[in-house]
């Protein structure tokens, strides 16, 4: 199933920045250790997207991306139009909110989010029988426009990281002074078991993806672009190869399958060998890395100004009837979405995102937010009595399973006498990116990765705290 | 519809399904045939001690359990592991209170002391026997022949010696392929060695199946690989040498392989992951210093044997070589310290 080649590379005995050392070196292809889940691909990676029915009532919270919420510039009972702007972004790291449908301003309150906190939203209640036309905005053509106004245009568009992170695009694609971007990295990874949308959104928008990196290339002021893809999706990778624009100096690469290389960090060393410095990010070794399903956003909303509506999510997992991936507008209430699948009688737990690192729902009154990539839904069968957790017995089992090298088991034993100061110090803690392959691995059934979530909280928290001293 | 009460959990929804009670069951499993060979080859008398063994660390669990009231562990199997493991270091001809003192020590002093179930030093069934061999030296070392004609109908005069008496012995004792080298200077034969067809301690005979039950755990992913076989090249390496240096003097290196305890140390004892550094690095330094006390004290030592002591010096330094050998985190030059 997994073809690719090792590839063996003399480096020069110069060092050369940025990059792994060493005199010979075996670049696999991959990163060290990480995990290999069952992926329940192929119960959704054959179903073409399709477009999800209009909810009578979507529910928009303001925070749904990271950083400070949107603020409103509607009111109750205005009749608004798809496409029309909801409510604007407050300061840089904040992203403006449109109408994913064409009806009247309900009630403007607070909402349930998947967090378990409220949050200021609205009601928004669509017109029965409206052709939901999208409103056009003012055009930002890639040819004229300077990379200054592509940033506006992909903040205006209210774009945010489709994979799940939900961090404001524009400021990830902002090259910072003194900086330079060399690569430009699309990822298409999607290695997360049972989603399908990335997968997708590279089979059927080919097109949208190459606008997108046209955007893209401009605005980083990268030379090239290359595309990963892990072995499982070859049908993807071949078609945008295919496909690839005249000119544009795009490259594609399959990665052999592995978890969690949808991480940045992890897809870099896969596909470049280099490594992104404990603490810094991408750029300090010369790369920008957005998600596949963001650049095709891009590619298609920007030619036309408008702003984002819905998104592609699968909804999959042993208690859905119609499993597929789904074009859904962002609102849609999680409670119609279960509906309109047909849940299982005996559901038991339901995931936004995917079962590795998704968010186990506690309230169907919830609502699709931008960063939702996916929907799983697990009946009581998969969901076993709660294992026992016995005391770590020392395999060494997430030793090898942590991509970053970390020493989890250490870390738990020290989060359960609460040394966060030292874990964060002498062993790496805030490098944890809480891919959860050491909780999956754990013969003891240990909850490590929650434990050092709630670790890296307080020393967040603790930090903060010194600071304002 | 839908107004099911939804269940919550943390991230990751899913696990591999892997959990150490069944990792401790299928170390059980892979013990039971060098258990069941050793009956063959000893009779009764090794089925005597081993039952004995087991039952004592079985109960020893419970009961300390019980007593600090705590739920009761036994049915996470490492009681069972120890109780067998400390069998099968014992002669067979061992008299049963002895081996039953063994195996209340190796579970209340080798692991219960620490905690329990992942928080022991040492390897509990290495400190019942330290024990046994500093209490007990003449009995521990009265060795009994094997293939006896009527071993599956008699058990050795020894075996059911009242407790605090002094043990009977046979008229028959036979010598270990080591003791023999050791101090008159015998080779044994390597395939009866391999085999199984010799002198020694219960589970101390057959190399074969011990290596078997080794690639099963190694093949389930259950144990870790690097330590018999960084043991194994060690002794391998340094007796190679020596043998080279002088053949007249040293054992040859497949004699030191196949001989007294060193298979079953280094597959089934040595391994015990709680005593075992965590790292992959750590693992191989760890390995190659039990090797090399194992040479060091069956060569130049007092006594014939060594596996026991190295591996419990080795336990001792573990935490030690977690502390010093880290891997390199992701994205950093040097590892903090």
């Amino acid at each position: 199933m997994i073809h690719y080649k090792p590839v063996f590379k003399i480096y020069p005995l110069k060092r050369e920045k940025n990059r792994r050392m060493g005199f010979i070196n075996f670049h696999k292809n991959t990163f060290k250790h990480g995990i290999h889940p069952p992926e329940h691909k192929d119960e959704t990676n054959g179903l073409p997207i399709r477009q999800f029915p209009f909810a009578p009532v979507i529910i928009l919270p303001m925070a749904q991306h990271i950083g400070s919420p949107s603020e409103m510039v509607v009111r109750e009972g205005q009749e608004v139009v798809r496409g029309q702007l909801l409510a604007k972004a407050t300061g840089y790291v904040s992203v403006p909110l449109h109408a994913p449908v064409s009806g009247t301003i309900r009630k403007i309150a607070n909402v349930p989010t998947i967090s378990g906190k409220m949050s200021r939203g609205i009601y928004l209640e669509a017109f029965p029988s409206s052709s939901q036309e999208v409103m056009e905005g003012r055009p930002i053509d890639v040819e004229t426009a300077t990379p200054e106004e592509i940033l506006q245009g992909i903040q205006n568009a209210g774009i945010v990281g489709l994979g799940g992170a939900a961090f404001p695009t524009h400021v990830k694609l902002k090259v910072p002074d003194g900086k330079h971007c060399e690569i430009l990295m699309l990822n298409g990874i999607e290695c997360e078991p049972y989603l399908t949308t990335d997968h997708r959104v590279m089979l059927e928008q080919a097109d949208d993806i190459y606008m997108g990196i046209r955007y893209l290339l401009k605005v980083t002021g990268a030379k090239r672009c290359i595309i990963g893809i892990e072995a499982n999706k070859k049908d993807a990778a071949e078609h945008l190869q295919k496909n690839i624009p005249n000119g544009l100096p795009v490259e594609v690469k399959v990665v052999p399958v592995k978890y969690p290389q949808g991480s940045e960090k992890m897809l870099i060393t896969s596909v470049l060998g280099r490594e992104v410095p404990s603490g810094g990010l991408p750029i300090d070794v010369g790369v920008v890395a957005v998600n596949v399903a963001t650049t095709a956003e891009i590619g298609r909303l920007l030619p036309h100004g408008r702003g984002i509506q819905e998104r592609v999510i699968t909804i999959t997992g042993p208690g859905v009837k119609k499993k597929g991936n789904y074009l859904i507008p962002i609102g849609t209430p999680l409670r119609y979405v279960l509906e309109q699948a047909g849940a299982a009688e005996n559901i038991s737990e339901v995931y936004m995102g995917g079962p590795m690192m998704g968010t186990a729902v506690s309230n169907l009154d919830i609502s699709i937010v931008k960063g939702t990539s996916g929907i799983v839904v697990f009946t009581e069968n998969e969901i076993k009595k709660h294992p026992k957790i016995f005391p770590c017995i020392k395999c060494g089992a997430c030793v090898d399973a942590c991509p970053l090298s970390l020493i989890p088991s250490k870390l738990g034993i020290m989060a359960k006498f609460e040394a966060y100061d030292e874990m964060a110090a002498k062993y790496n803690l805030m490098d944890c990116f809480e891919c959860g392959s050491c909780s999956y691995v754990c013969p003891s059934h240990i909850p490590l990765v929650q434990y050092f979530r709630l670790s890296k909280s307080i020393v967040r928290k603790r930090k903060a705290a010194g600071d304002k001293n | 519809m839908l107004n099911k009460t939804l269940n919550i959990s943390t991230s990751p929804h899913i696990t591999k399904g892997i959990s150490t009670e069944a990792i401790m069951r299928n170390v059980v499993w892979a013990l039971l045939p060098v258990a069941i060979f050793s009956v063959y080859t000893f009779g009764l008398s090794a089925l005597l001690v081993l039952a004995t063994t087991t039952a004592a660390a079985v109960l020893t669990e419970h009961f300390l359990c019980k007593k600090s009231k705590k739920e009761s562990t036994i049915s996470d199997w490492s009681a069972v592991i120890t109780g067998l493991l400390l069998g099968l270091t014992l002669p067979p001809s061992f008299p049963l209170w002895m081996a039953f003192i063994g195996g209340v020590i190796a579970i209340a002093l080798g692991k219960f002391v620490f905690g329990g179930l992942g928080y022991n030093v040492f390897n509990p069934a290495l400190v019942g026997r330290a024990v046994l061999q500093a209490a007990f030296p003449v009995a521990i070392t009265t060795w009994y022949p094997s293939f006896l004609p009527e071993r599956f109908s008699s058990v050795s005069a020894a075996t059911f010696t009242f407790p605090f008496m002094e043990p009977a012995t046979d008229g028959f004792t036979g010598a270990t392929p080591l003791s023999a080298f050791k101090f008159e200077h015998i080779t044994a034969q390597t395939s009866d060695l391999a085999l199984g067809l010799i002198s020694g301690s219960t589970g101390e005979t057959c190399a074969l199946l011990i290596i078997l039950g080794g690639i099963y755990l190694i093949a389930r992913n259950m144990m870790n690989w690097r330590i018999p076989v960084s043991i194994l090249l060690t002794v391998f390496a340094l007796s190679g040498i020596l043998y080279l240096i002088d053949n007249q003097v040293y054992p040859s290196p497949i004699f030191m392989l196949f001989s007294g305890g060193l298979m079953l140390g280094a597959v089934f004892m040595a391994t015990d992951m709680v005593g075992s550094p965590i790292t992959p690095k750590g693992v191989w330094v760890y390995g190659a210093l039990i090797g090399l006390l194992v040479v060091v004290i069956r060569i130049w030592g007092g006594l014939p044997e060594g596996v026991m002591y190295a591996i419990l010096l080795a336990n001792a330094i573990s935490p030690h070589i977690d502390n010093a050998i880290r891997p390199r985190v992701y994205g950093t030059a040097k590892i903090k310290s």
